[in-house]
């Protein structure tokens, strides 16, 4: 195994040199003024102008202007906005309220989707089913916007049940913004843990189980389960980056003081800066996460081996 | 894309039993009809509506529904229901545009990945795995971020630059099944030339699974350009999409329900069309998935 997540990990060198070099390549190499692309619509003093193009060492040439940009991520340097703070103070200062609404998040996915997923999968074609399917389809064609104005105007305007935005209400106000967030990973879930749960009850050491006169509690509880949950836990893994991504929108629509609700207001003002920033330390998060999840794989399921 | 010249006798038994299956679906029928409703909407609005949705009289600004203005008025006062028609063409040529292109991609470097093992194949694939640890909608920030102009063509590259992989992936995994079976090899020593064995006979039954995730990818790309819209950074005005409505209306929730819930009741739908559609294509294609 140790075999594996070494191989793994140098994998991974490839993809986030390339990230890396995707992100500058765009923001700092492209034809075209990136101070410009940097400022949006606003006009910069000359000035301005200068210390950016100095901050962003624009004059050098692009492959060392690539490596220090790296040496920059590095060291945690994700630019400065306009009012001269470092973006990475922002993000350490709001990244509690995002990890707490990607936690949620994650919670709610899991219990509602392994639930939706095993009572789905068990007994198939049923009426149960056939509603799990039909409403992971759905869930999955509401853009999260969407169905996070409609839920904030049924179940916090109309029938006050939540709190429609902010976080001043603890834990509680994380509710609704966490399901909201959870909607398409929950139903991926479900229909993930279905399939394989409806593939492996299918295998001889189900059947072997069942002859010895196991309660069919114990065959699908113990026997059954355990290995189809492995791709659940892996996924569900993998989805927490991909859950603080997803929080730019669930943060704009809630108003809820993290990373993503900067990024969303940072469109607004224009502030190019915080955009690309932010946005770079979320796109590392989600391949971070991605990493994790292999490697979990790994560890889970003893047939995954390299050689 | 038809490939209606290559479709030999063994294929159109295939096609046959899905088209025959297809017909038994309803999820597959109420969702083609639907889709052929929205592109004719995306084609020809006028045929739904009278109104220029650039008409606008702020004295009406965000009237509720009534029965000369079916879906209200905007905050400019301009005829929500012409602007909500007029919002399909969009929604629907960023979806194709981005599917389309990705098909195009996918079928060649898929066609040359599988086809040629060795350098070719994994320099495609390490170039595919850099795109694959882009997140979708961030990654489509940052690109849409360094351009000036932000139009349909704009938005539909970003998207497809983080699209192709995947499609690429399993065109690459068909044409790796296909490649030595006994046709193939008997086409080679009929004397075909590589260009030929590809495009005649390994392409054409390579396109079941991407076709499904085609169809499927169509409604995920169509939700993406409205979420970019909504957050500021895919289309802006004075263009007319779905996202963009919803992103003006999001400040008048509480006090005029309809500008939310008709933009986002087309978004849902159109969206849900293609996931139906792409679902029923790969109930009839792989029956072993029901």
């Amino acid at each position: 195994m140790s075999r594996y997540i070494a191989r793994r990990l140098l994998l991974a060198i490839p993809v986030l040199i390339g990230a890396s070099f995707f992100i500058f390549f765009l923001v700092y190499a492209l034809p075209g003024d990136p101070v410009r692309a940097l400022a949006g619509d606003r006009p910069l003093a000359p000035g301005v102008i200068a210390e950016l193009r100095e901050r962003y060492n624009l004059d050098d040439p692009v492959f060392v202007q690539y490596l220090k940009y790296v040496g920059g991520l590095l060291q945690g340097d994700l630019g400065i906005d306009f009012s001269g703070r470092p973006v990475s103070e922002t993000i350490a200062q709001r990244i509690p309220v995002t990890a707490q609404l990607a936690l949620t998040a994650l919670v709610i996915e899991a219990v509602i989707g392994l639930i939706a997923g095993i009572v789905a999968g068990i007994r198939r074609g049923s009426y149960l089913d056939n509603l799990v399917l039909v409403s992971t389809t759905f869930l999955v064609s509401i853009p999260v916007f969407v169905l996070g104005f409609t839920l904030q105007y049924f179940l916090g305007v109309q029938i006050p049940l939540f709190p429609i935005s902010g976080t001043n209400e603890g834990l509680y106000s994380y509710l609704l913004p966490g399901f909201v967030l959870a909607t398409a990973s929950m139903a991926y879930v479900a229909r993930l843990l279905r399939t394989s749960l409806a593939e492996n009850l299918r295998n001889d050491y189900v059947r072997t189980a069942r002859a010895k006169g196991l309660p069919e509690r114990m065959v699908i509880g113990k026997h059954t389960l355990r290995n189809s949950l492995i791709a659940v836990v892996t996924f569900i893994g993998a989805d927490f980056g991909t859950l603080m991504g997803g929080a730019i929108v669930t943060e704009g629509v809630f108003n809820l003081p993290g990373v993503g609700r900067a990024v969303f207001d940072a469109v607004r003002s224009q502030e190019g800066t915080v955009v690309v920033g932010i946005t770079t330390f979320l796109i590392f998060v989600y391949i971070f996460f991605n990493l994790v999840a292999d490697v979990l794989y790994a560890a889970l399921d003893p047939r995954i081996r390299y050689e | 894309m038809a490939p209606a010249a290559a479709v030999n006798v063994a294929q159109a038994g295939l096609w046959g039993d899905v088209g025959r299956q297809l017909r038994r679906s309803p999820q597959f029928l109420i969702g083609t009809a639907v889709i052929a409703v929205l592109a004719l909407m995306a084609l020809v609005p006028q045929l739904f509506t009278r109104i220029d949705p650039r008409q606008c009289d702020l004295a009406r600004s965000r009237r509720p529904p009534s029965a000369e203005a079916w879906f209200g008025y905007d905050v400019q006062g301009c005829d929500y229901y012409a602007n909500v028609i007029y919002g399909a063409r969009s929604s629907i040529s960023v979806g194709l545009i981005v599917v389309g292109g990705a098909l195009v991609i996918a079928l060649v470097l898929g066609a040359i990945a599988g086809f040629w093992p060795g350098w070719r194949d994994n320099v495609i694939a390490r170039v595919a795995d850099v795109f694959y640890g882009m997140p979708f909608i961030l990654g489509a920030i940052i690109i849409l971020y360094q351009f000036d102009e932000r139009g349909v063509l704009q938005v539909a590259l970003a998207l497809l630059l983080l699209t192709w992989m995947t499609p690429m992936r399993l065109v690459r995994a068909s044409v790796v099944a296909i490649r030595d079976s006994d046709y193939v090899q008997a086409a080679r020593a009929l004397g075909a030339t590589d260009l030929r064995i590809i495009t005649r006979h390994i392409l054409p039954n390579a396109l079941a699974p991407v076709l499904v995730y085609a169809t499927i990818t169509i409604g995920v790309v169509i939700s993406a350009e409205a979420t970019l819209s909504f957050l500021g950074v895919g289309l802006r005005l004075p263009a007319i999409s779905w996202g963009l409505m919803i992103g003006e209306a999001q400040n008048y929730v509480r006090t005029s329900l309809h500008l939310l819930l008709f933009p986002g009741a087309f978004l849902v739908v159109t969206v849900l069309s293609f996931i139906s559609v792409g679902d029923a294509l790969r109930d009839a294609l792989d029956p072993k998935m029901r």
